[in-house]
């Protein structure tokens, strides 16, 4: 007996509800007004152009901290993302309430390619090395064309404990 | 001290701070600037918190603090440079930021050479003897004309 498959608007809204409670009850993300787009189990964060995130008003450029922080941001949702996705597909996960831990950042180097010009910035992390302990995760940050990166970061951080 | 220079040191700290949208925006506050080295603190906000569950301001927000106190100590260096991008920056992470406290970041600009300033900082929070972060970064230089 085969079990039929779940319908797909039940799974896009069980994953985006996971998603935006991940989100959402950061501040410091809302201040930065990050938004997060989803494809599957892909993830591109979106840091929509504010005035307020200007650190040189004459080239303009972006602030290289909100740069830095746009980039430590995504690494952390991706990360945590990663973490419950299992817990997500199989059902374990009370959406309402998930019982989240964030991954606490050991170090982060931020390489700066180009100036972050007044317009919106993606950014994708990617999950190289994620342990019991520790996770080491790359992001890459762009803006008008995906393989002009204005920033690219590596962090290592340590993992919630499971336990309990 | 003199009160003209206070109040001239007052005047760069403010105007350095203006000229920096987002380090207005997070309310930094530039107390000392002076031969390659700078001090810049940043008050607690809820705002800038990272983790709903204890409080404790983003590491996102500690990096702007550095990197911005940073690039104030290469623009302070006595070799006078006309403007500074950061080329990298590196930041360990030593414990969190108590909630409700002040961060604090004092940057050095250790070494220049003709294009490139090399800068070390630390951030502190209320017990000075147990550093927040600390960072390294290598920052771009740009000389004004002979």
């Amino acid at each position: 007996m085969i079990r039929k498959p779940e319908p797909v608007q039940v799974v896009k809204q069980r994953r985006d509800a996971a998603l935006q409670t991940l989100i959402a009850g950061v501040p410091y993300i809302q201040f930065l007004g990050i938004q997060v787009d989803r494809r599957g189990d892909e993830l591109t964060a979106i840091l929509p152009y504010a005035d307020k995130l200007i650190g040189n008003p004459m080239l303009p450029a972006l602030h290289g901290g909100v740069t830095a922080a746009f980039l430590e941001v995504t690494a952390i949702v991706e990360l945590s993302w990663a973490m419950i996705w299992d817990d997500l597909e199989a059902g374990r996960l009370d959406e309402a309430a998930p019982s989240l831990s964030f991954p606490k950042t050991i170090d982060f180097t931020i390489d700066y390619l180009r100036s972050g010009l007044p317009r919106d910035a993606y950014a994708r992390a990617r999950v190289n090395r994620s342990g019991r302990r520790f996770a080491s995760v790359h992001v890459e940050a762009w803006q008008d064309n995906r393989n002009r990166l204005i920033a690219q970061g590596t962090g290592h951080f340590l993992m919630p404990s499971r336990d309990g | 001290m003199s009160e003209t220079t206070d109040s001239r040191r007052e005047m760069i700290a403010r105007k350095f701070i203006e000229a920096i949208p987002h380090a207005g925006e997070l309310g930094m506050k530039l107390s000392e600037i002076a031969d390659g080295k700078a001090t810049i603190s940043m008050a607690y906000d809820k705002r800038l918190v990272g983790d709903p569950e204890t409080g404790v301001i983003h590491g996102g927000a500690v990096s702007t603090l550095m990197d911005t106190c940073a690039g104030a100590a290469v623009m302070a260096h006595p070799s006078s440079p006309v403007a500074t991008a950061t080329l990298d920056l590196r930041i360990d992470y030593m414990r969190s930021a108590t909630p409700g406290e002040t961060i604090t970041a004092v940057a050095e600009c250790y070494h220049v050479t003709r294009s490139v300033a090399f800068v070390r900082a630390t951030a502190v929070d209320g017990d000075p003897s147990r550093p927040v972060a600390t960072a390294t970064g290598a920052f771009a230089l740009e000389r004004g004309k002979p």
